[in-house]
């Protein structure tokens, strides 16, 4: 370890008590939108909670938020604080890229997390959220590998046939390397299909959220993403993950 | 003396903490107390300030227990080369727009955002040299200097 960012990092998470990155096998499966609204979710429940949009190549989690983080201004204090939206801190790439495409190598992937992490003070925190790329890439693998102890994984899954195999194969890798996971949530889901699966995995089965037809109308304005059942679904997950059932 | 390989940071505060660390790290490795002189590159990409990094290294040292002589800053000009058509050229943050400086101040990757190659338009180059800070050398000193 020749990094002198990675001696800093574990410092400026160490007022964090939970780290949830939320991870999928495929893409598309609502990682953004629920990963945002667990944040939100959290937050309503009276947690102090953060959110942190990891996908370097298509940050997104602005857009459920409704805002544009490039302009609002930085503030520095020993390096940087996150930003307060909606009561969250909160802490995309878009600060620094605004919407120009940002195609990044592993390496510069490497280095783009690292430089982040190493100088946002994210203060005290009940719970942390992380918004990641599908798969497994160079910023899962940065998480697992430097922040490894402090993670409980939430894997997000579609009921497809397709997505068993990929669902168990993230699992595999996780349960191998001795990483903790939160549990399953299944999405775009009206009845709950995969507890079968989260039960043969040995995972938490989190939740069914149903699908609902008009959610891209809502995007971006927390009021009307209020009135929909994802919410309502996504508090129960959130009770659940926070132990209060 | 030995020679170390650090790759790129953070910047001021931040920055001036994980190379307290670092040296922190290496003394003890070493076994040894002091540092004679530290030789410190910053990569001209990442803007650093550097009178505060100065400042907040000296800062951060004075509250450990280990001692650093010479503290040498040298300036490294930014070589940008592109992976698809082999073109070099060369950037001064200096000329850019502050916002966009800025923003590759805290995150150099920023620079994917804001650069193509100039010969054929890909984004897909490499940072050759100048990036951000790393350590070039470490001479120890004396235990009881
Ligand atoms: N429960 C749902 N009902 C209806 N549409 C949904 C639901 N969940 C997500 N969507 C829609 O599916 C699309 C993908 O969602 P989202 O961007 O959150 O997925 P993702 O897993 O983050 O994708 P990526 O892997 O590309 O990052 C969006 O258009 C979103 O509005
Ligand atoms: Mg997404
Ligand atoms: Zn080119």
């Amino acid at each position: 370890m020749s990094d002198p960012r990675l001696l800093v990092i574990p410092k400026r998470l160490a007022g964090v008590k939970k780290i949830y990155p939320i991870m999928s096998s495929k893409g598309g499966v609502g990682k953004t939108i629920i990963s945002t609204l667990l944040a939100l979710t959290s937050s309503s429940l009276g947690c102090k909670t953060g959110l942190l949009d990891l996908d370097f190549t298509n940050p997104s989690t602005h857009i459920v938020l409704g805002v544009n983080p490039w302009e609002q201004e930085i503030i520095e204090e020993k390096g940087i604080i996150p930003q307060l939206v909606h009561g969250i801190k909160y802490l995309s790439i878009t600060i620094f890229t605004r919407e120009n495409p940002t195609p990044m190598r592993g390496e510069a992937v490497v280095n783009a997390f690292r430089e982040l992490l190493a100088i946002t003070q994210w203060g005290e925190l009940d719970s942390l959220f992380i918004d990641t790329p599908p798969g497994i890439s160079d910023e899962h693998l940065e998480l697992l590998t430097y922040l490894g102890d402090k993670l409980e994984v939430v894997i997000v899954a579609t009921p497809s046939p397709l997505a068993i195999k990929s669902v168990e194969r993230l699992a595999e890798i996780l349960l191998e390397g001795n990483y903790k996971i939160a549990g399953l949530v299944e999405n775009m889901s009206d009845k709950p299909k995969l507890q079968k699966l989260a039960e043969n995995l040995r995972i938490d089965y989190l939740g069914n959220i149903p699908y609902v037809k008009d959610i891209d109308e809502k995007i971006g304005n927390i009021e009307l993403l209020r009135k929909t059942p994802i919410w309502e679904k996504v508090l129960e997950i959130v009770n659940r993950l926070l132990g209060n059932k | 003396m030995f020679l170390i390989g650090v790759d790129e940071m953070v910047h001021e505060w931040a920055l001036a903490e994980s190379i307290a660390d670092y040296i922190e790290r290496e003394l003890s490795k070493k076994g040894k107390k002091n540092i004679a002189k530290i030789v410190i590159k910053l990569g001209i990409l990442q803007s650093i300030d550097k009178e505060i990094l100065d400042f907040a290294l000296k800062e951060i040292i004075k509250s450990r227990d280990y001692r650093v002589g010479e503290i040498v800053y040298e300036d490294e000009e930014v070589i940008l080369k592109c992976r698809r058509c082999g073109y070099e050229w060369r950037i001064n943050p200096s000329q850019l727009d502050e916002a966009i400086r800025e923003a590759i101040h805290f995150v150099p990757e920023a620079v994917y955002s804001y650069f193509k190659c100039p010969r054929c338009g890909s984004r897909d180059f490499e940072i050759v040299r100048g990036r951000g800070v790393s350590i070039k050398e470490i001479i120890l000193g004396d235990n009881n200097e």
